[in-house]
């Protein structure tokens, strides 16, 4: 991080202007700082995945196995009998270039390879090298090339420069999702051992300790004492958090990031605050202490795999319905995976809000709510009790995350949970919120700091929207309803909008909760002094 | 330089038609076995597409969401943009093909001041469905030649495209249109550095093709002033199956019928496809409901389970009985 260049000098280096050679005549670039860690052979050996070996990227010899164009010529085209989607998207595109100036990479680099059109490109020219017959016969002028380990070297560098967030598919007018295209040449590089750690090492945490963070059952416990404790200290109330608990009506479930670092934990203390106000009926799992799935970011069946303990956890325990926390692409997976992969869900019940008798109809088949529905619901029926004046110190805006926002829709739920908890709300931008909102350019397993850089350029739009609305009305939180943004924007903040805190929806319900016998609080859930009580 | 190799291959595909039927009198295969080769190849080629992505299942529901979801009751569904019944879907679908409603979407990003700015920027939407609609008119137009008597819809809409009534012939709207149309889509390839850096020979040749049959066109009708009954002569020996090649057929027309010739051939085995591709393109025709119903997956393996919970308290029994959690099995 030492050699990252100020934000401003960062960017005037940025030029849209394309090299003058053309793409596939443009070697790739795998110096270090392009790439994240290669994934640990230890862990590639415990999820029993092709190649495990020690390599750097950086090297010549990435020790690939003997036959790898066979391997990915077969596995692509096994993909496309299975993926419609695959096979469409290699097909229709008429690269219109609409979506060439959508990106976040691109616009915060300038690289013509982060065009989402070129990004597919690299591996439409493979498709029609190798699986057409005009791209057979008339390479050059079909734009087809076959695969070497150059190209297989670009996809590395390039498909883990995408963070699946999905914002060029909603302005490409045939829908052509660039995640869908990288979630496929990431499986191809997966079969050759090209991977990386920051994905793999907590798909196997996952695997076998039940979240990405590897954090055992009495560890997990440990904290969420801690955190007792501090709810305890603010509040003067001691709360009981139900684990592993059977014959409760729910299960929550939230991503393992919340209980793990600040900001996070203070979103976890939220939800915790909220559960005893209602009287919830509920308990924590230690073995489905994980909301999200770096399965998704590995392959669909790491996601089936590590999705299934949330249905086999309810079951085990008995609970009615399954309540999840804020994060993003957990409620992709739990939107549109969720019960095509691991349901029908038949031991379960249509969730029902104890409190207002909500039936919630949008998750009758998954049997699962977000958070976030359950508060509005909640606040809706006027059940909470609330101060929001113990929020006056923050001037909020919101960041709708990638997935909730074009993979499932959820924009207007958390928005009325802040409005009724915060008084000084301003939106960003419209271009960079609702459907159009831009990732934190750590995304899709992308979190990980040998890649800062990038992910500064990345960061760009969303931080200079940050800093619009900084200047413009003084905001100084950043709300969010995802767990890696709370670990991705505060980096991404300190860098382009310095000044302006990360915090969970959840935190600002958890400083405004009037809980039933609490003290007079001197503080916010950060220990900081709540407005007035600052002598 | 792409370009000028698509500008190349359609001026060779004008010689051929030109020597082959002026020079080399060949203009019965010009004129009548070309024509049902390209209609033929057209259509099977593009059933062939379209049954070959249709073979590939569509495991899950994978819609790109472009507004609020449905959930709770005081919470405005946007149900065009985030459809979930199928009625909603087909509307979904219907703006798509019909008004370009992604390509609506589009802005131009620009750095500014170290700022990031957004504009609007509609005119690729405006010239897209320009392009799109002038064709569709003309295609219909075109029909007049294959009916005898002409149907009433199809009189009616070269009516329409002429009621400017401007010169003699009548101009239509859509021969402007669409060379204004083609002309941006070639314009802004040309001109933006980003497009040129993107673009194949196989976008620029369409492109260059349709001109090519658009001009030749319009030559025909506004300045060589061409037999139209001679023409109608041999386009309805086409379709009744007993071709002829009537005297006084102009050379230009053979240059105009083989281009577009060229172009059906062409099209089942390149981008344009994108006509039929886009009806199938899974983040745009599937509903978002898969929280609310069951979706088959035809490959999804049951054999893939969970890291079990048995397995997951024999690792940690000892520590979790320690911490006070409860536990399936003591010790």
């Amino acid at each position: 991080m030492a050699d990252l260049p100020k934000a401003d000098e960062l960017f005037k280096s940025i030029n849209y202007t394309p090299p003058s050679t053309g793409w596939m005549d443009t070697p790739v670039d795998t110096s270090p700082g392009n790439w994240c860690y290669p994934a640990k052979a230890e862990k590639l050996e415990y999820l029993g995945m092709p190649n495990p070996r020690e390599w750097n990227p950086a090297d010549v010899d990435w020790k690939l196995p003997e036959n790898w164009q066979e391997i990915v010529k077969e596995g692509f085209r096994e993909r496309l009998d299975k993926y419609r989607s695959l096979k469409v998207f290699m097909d229709i595109c008429v690269r219109c270039g609409a979506c060439a100036d959508k990106c976040h990479f691109f616009i915060g680099s300038g690289d013509p390879k982060n065009m989402p059109v070129l990004r597919a490109e690299l591996m439409r020219s493979i498709y029609r090298g190798e699986f057409t017959l005009a791209g057979k016969i008339l390479s050059t002028l079909t734009g087809s090339r076959v695969m070497t380990e150059d190209v297989l070297k670009e996809w590395f560098i390039y498909f883990y420069q995408c963070t699946e967030c999905r914002r060029c598919s909603l302005y490409c007018p045939y829908g052509i999702d660039t995640a869908e295209v990288t979630m496929m040449a990431r499986e191809l590089l997966h079969l050759c051992g090209v991977n990386i750690n920051w994905i793999l090492e907590p798909v196997s945490n996952c695997n076998r300790t039940g979240n990405h963070l590897g954090i055992q059952p009495h560890a997990f416990k440990d904290i969420v004492d801690f955190m007792v404790d501090d709810i305890e200290e603010i509040t003067g109330k001691r709360l009981n958090v139900p684990m592993n608990e059977k014959g409760h009506e729910v299960i929550f479930i939230t991503p393992s990031g919340d209980v793990f670092a600040d900001p996070g934990i203070y979103t976890f203390m939220g939800y915790l605050m909220l559960f005893d106000h209602i009287g919830l009926d509920y308990t924590l799992s230690t073995y489905a202490s994980e909301g999200g799935n770096f399965g998704l970011f590995t392959s669909a069946d790491m996601m089936k795999k590590l999705n299934a303990k949330m249905y086999a956890e309810a079951d085990r325990l008995g609970a009615k319905w399954i309540l999840g926390g804020e994060c993003g692409h957990m409620w992709r997976v739990i939107n549109q995976y969720m019960d095509t992969m691991n349901g029908p869900a038949n031991n379960l019940e249509v969730p029902v809000n104890p409190i207002t008798g909500t039936v919630f109809e949008n998750a009758r088949q998954t049997k699962m709510v977000h958070i976030t529905e359950f508060t509005a619901d909640l606040m809706k029926h006027n059940k909470l009790k609330l101060d929001p004046s113990r929020n006056d110190h923050i001037r909020a805006t919101f960041h709708d995350s990638c997935n909730p926002a074009r993979a499932m829709g959820l924009m207007d739920e958390p928005r009325y949970v802040i409005k009724n908890v915060v008084k000084n709300f301003f939106e960003m931008p419209e271009q960079t919120i609702r459907e159009q909102t831009f990732c934190c350019a750590g995304g899709s397993g992308l979190n990980t700091d040998e890649i800062m850089e990038i992910r500064m350029r990345g960061g760009l739009p969303r931080g200079n929207a940050l800093k619009a609305v900084q200047e413009q009305h003084d905001v100084n939180m950043l709300s969010c309803i995802c767990a890696i943004d709370r670990a991705t924007l505060p980096p991404l903040a300190n860098y382009w909008a310095p000044g302006v805190d990360v915090c969970g929806v959840h935190e600002l319900v958890g400083n405004a909760l009037i809980l039933d016998g609490e003290k007079e609080r001197e503080t916010d859930l950060r220990f900081n002094p709540l407005p007035g009580k600052e002598g | 330089m792409n370009a000028l190799y698509s500008l190349v291959l359609v001026f060779a595909l004008v010689l051929i038609a030109l020597f082959g039927v002026g020079s080399a009198h060949m203009a019965g295969l010009f004129g009548t076995l070309l024509p049902y080769v390209a209609v033929a190849v057209f259509l099977v080629g593009f059933a062939n597409r379209i049954i070959g992505w249709a073979k590939s299942p569509v495991p899950f529901r994978i819609p790109t969401t472009g507004g609020q979801q449905k959930s709770l009751d005081f919470i405005q569904h946007d149900r065009f943009d985030n459809p979930v019944t199928p009625g909603q879907t087909f509307i979904r679908m219907i703006l798509e093909i019909c008004c370009f409603r992604s390509l609506f979407r589009n802005t131009k990003v620009e750095l500014r001041d170290g700022r990031v700015t957004y504009a609007s920027s509609k005119f690729l939407w405006l010239f897209s469905l320009l392009f799109h609609y002038s064709f569709l008119l003309i295609v219909i137009r075109h029909m007049r030649l294959f009916f005898e008597p002409v149907p009433e819809c199809i009189a009616f809409v070269e009516m329409i495209d002429g009621i400017m009534q401007i010169g003699v012939p009548r101009l239509y709207m859509s021969d402007l249109l669409i060379l204004a149309g083609l002309g941006f889509l070639l314009g802004r390839r040309l001109k933006d550095p980003k497009l040129r850096y993107i673009s194949l020979v196989t976008d620029y040749f369409p492109l260059l093709l349709i001109i090519g049959i658009a001009l030749s066109g319009i030559y025909m009708r506004y300045f060589e002033h061409v037999d139209i009954l001679a023409i109608k002569k041999l386009t309805m020996g086409l379709v009744t199956f007993s071709p002829v090649i009537p005297e006084g057929v102009s050379v230009v027309f053979f240059i105009h019928l083989f281009l577009v010739c060229v172009l059906l051939v062409y099209f089942p085995f390149s981008k344009l496809m994108h006509a039929g591709g886009v009806f199938l393109s899974p983040t745009r025709n599937m509903p978002n409901d898969t929280r609310i119903n069951h979706h088959e997956n035809p490959w999804n393996d049951p054999n893939i389970k969970p890291h079990s919970y048995e397995a997951y308290e024999d690792e940690f029994r000892e520590a979790m009985i320690e911490a006070g959690l409860p536990v399936e099995k003591k010790a």
